[in-house]
């Protein structure tokens, strides 16, 4: 493996899991999340009325 | 109030969308296209296409997504069309239903492979000295030998396996959004990703396993991928005859003796082809910009979908950055480093150059495994990863069909999942029938898993960026989001990307069906349309034929379904009349 080699996968790979990482920190870390309700509807799925 | 199903967590949105994306093609596909088309070169086109493709259109989805999802819609049609508030609309969002229904049709037959392998391994059944052996317990597993011959159910067939997978998707798609995709997603990721680790790990320190082989060892297989500046041996048949690539050379061993080799004789030389080269060939950058796609699912009608179950207060900006980077990740940092290093170091070039998805997947690893220390071990672990990770594809794909079948019919979950269920299986039925050559699969593959994602994404980006307009998507965008999509997109989000696009498809069709390659190379009519139409001395496959007979009945199915929901009728008379 080449001295580039090792560049280009060390870059890449550093660059995609920091972002990866970031992401979460902040999904995991947002105050909004603490407070966040996605869930409309707590209701049992199957069979549900439709509208 | 309307009832609504709705997503239960931020982060169960996000681990849902993710395991939609991470799939076969993270562990399989990515590493062989970087391998194929040389680490550094490949990997700059690769960011490229992510950043000016990927991330536009996912935000696009997402975008539009939710947006329909607040005029009470959830399947593609019904949202494309309040969105644009036109009947073509819904016509245009049929394409949304097809692409995950047909993929789903053979994306199962697939994730039964995975399972089938897992439990051959652990079971200690997949004992292999060569690939010639595993290529043969492959093609009696899937039935690649005849058609028909894939529907035993011994423990080295598939076809029980597929009942399985099929009665595992569909308990779970019944459960609902929240119970079933959710609940499953949220424990598979983290335990795909933990068991990809430990795989990652075994691998990188495999060394050389091979002591009569030190040349193939991990750090030259990690060499071939990432490598910027291909080192070959070229050959000519005589002193007039252009110069023909035999071989990459990566170890410092194999370039000392074909170095040798080419002093000793005028027809052969070792060149380098540096990484600006490289990118010159439209061919890597067709390449980078497809595997972008397939990877991240977009296209597909599924984030749009999922994402029609937020609330307008729900942030999706970052939502969809952290769904994005996770499938990244995965790709990269766990799919980039396991499978071709692995396989380098016990085979060496011959046996992962040129190998596609299946080849490399289901007939090199498994002997890669089976001679691997605890090799039974790994390769249940490995086999597992791949169909914890079909499973969360394959829930994806289900919930558009789901959510167009009671919104267009009018019915509730239990009678779309009955509905859909026979339609799969039928439509399974037929895939897994025609196994010889897989050519029903590859056929279904290539119109609808390849070449619609591109006619879909397109049009996606085409309603955001001009008939929605730049600044109202953002302005929608930006509701409840945490972090801002920079300016600079507006610009990729209206002019680059559906330019990028489009030349992409222009080339796909040049190259990829017609076989006309404007940079050179050997000119083919592709084996997809003439297994359709005939011609280069070849008869029309009748297989072939039906498949795309198949898409065209669901097809035009689904179309008279959406012209004639009072549903979507209603809608827009409403509109109208408001």
């Amino acid at each position: 493996m080449t001295v580039g080699g090792w560049l280009v996968m060390i870059v890449s790979v550093g660059t995609v899991t920091g972002l990866f990482a970031w992401c979460i920190y902040k999904v995991m870390t947002e105050k909004k999340i603490e407070d966040h309700h996605i869930h409309g509807l707590d209701i049992d799925t199957p069979d549900q009325p439709h509208r | 109030m309307a009832i609504t199903e709705s997503w239960n967590s931020r982060l169960g949105v996000i681990l849902a969308v993710s395991g939609s994306a991470v799939g076969l093609g993270n562990f399989l596909r990515f590493p062989g296209q970087v391998a194929q088309y040389g680490g550094g070169a490949f990997m700059l086109a690769y960011f490229i296409s992510f950043l000016i493709i990927g991330l536009p259109i996912c935000w696009a989805e997402w975008t539009m997504g939710r947006s329909g999802g607040q005029h009470g819609f959830n399947s593609s049609p019904g949202i494309l069309q309040a969105i644009i508030k036109h009947p073509a609309g819904k016509y245009l969002g049929v394409i949304g239903v097809l692409v995950p229904l047909i993929i789903y049709l053979y994306y199962v037959y697939i994730e039964a492979w995975c399972l089938g392998y897992s439990l051959n391994f652990i079971r200690g059944s997949m004992e292999f000295s060569s690939i010639d052996e595993s290529t043969n317990f492959w093609a009696t597993f899937i039935g690649a030998g005849a058609d028909g011959s894939a529907l035993g159910f011994g423990i080295s067939e598939v076809g029980g396996f597929l009942i399985f997978c099929f009665a595992l998707n569909f308990f779970l798609i019944y459960r609902g959004l929240s119970k079933g995709i959710e609940f499953f997603c949220t424990y598979a990721m983290p335990a795909l990703i933990v068991i990809a680790v430990v795989i990652l790990i075994r691998v990188l320190t495999l060394g050389a396993p091979d002591d009569s082989r030190p040349d193939r060892n991990i750090i030259n297989g990690l060499g071939y991928l990432w490598n910027p500046t291909k080192v070959v041996l070229q050959e000519r048949p005589a002193a007039d005859a252009p110069w023909e690539t035999v071989t990459e050379i990566v170890s410092p061993v194999a370039l000392a003796t074909r170095e040798a080799e080419a002093a000793a004789s005028s027809n052969l030389q070792v060149i380098e082809i540096g990484i600006f080269e490289q990118m010159r060939r439209p061919g890597l950058w067709l390449a980078a910009a497809g595997q972008i796609f397939f990877s991240l699912s977009v296209g597909f009608g599924v984030i749009i979908t999922y994402a029609s179950y937020l609330k307008k207060s729900d942030d999706i900006v970052l939502s969809g950055l952290s769904a994005t980077s996770a499938n990244e990740f995965c790709e990269v940092s766990l799919g980039g480093l396991i499978t071709i290093p692995a396989a380098y170091a016990f085979i060496g070039i011959a046996g992962v150059a040129g190998m596609g998805t299946f080849d490399l997947g289901f007939k090199v690893l498994p002997m890669v495994f089976s001679n691997m220390p605890f090799g039974n071990l790994f390769g249940f672990l490995f086999f597992f990863l791949l169909f914890l990770a079909a499973v969360t594809s394959s829930l994806s794909m289900l919930q558009p069909v789901i959510a167009f079948l009671e919104e267009s019919l009018g019915i509730n979950r239990k009678a779309s999942v009955s509905i859909l269920g026979l339609i799969t299986a039928i439509g399974s039925l037929f895939v897994v029938y025609f196994s010889a050559d897989v050519k029903a699969l590859d056929t279904l593959d290539f119109w609808i898993g390849t070449f619609m994602l591109y006619i879909l994404a397109t049009i996606q980006i085409i309603i955001f960026g001009w008939i929605i307009g730049i600044d109202e998507g953002f302005r929608q965008a930006h509701q409840g989001a945490s972090m801002k999509i920079p300016n600079i997109y507006r610009v990729l989000m209206k002019y680059v990307t559906p330019a990028f696009l489009l030349i992409i498809i222009s080339f796909f069709v040049m190259e990829n069906m017609l076989g006309w390659t404007p940079w050179g190379g050997e000119s083919e009519v592709s084996s997809y349309v003439t297994d359709l139409v005939g011609g280069e001395g070849k008869e029309p496959n009748t297989v072939a034929r039906m498949s795309v007979g198949l898409i065209a009945i669901v097809f035009i199915f689904l179309t008279i379904i959406t012209a004639s929901s009072s549903r979507f009728k209603n809608f827009l008379n409403r509109e109208g009349a408001q």
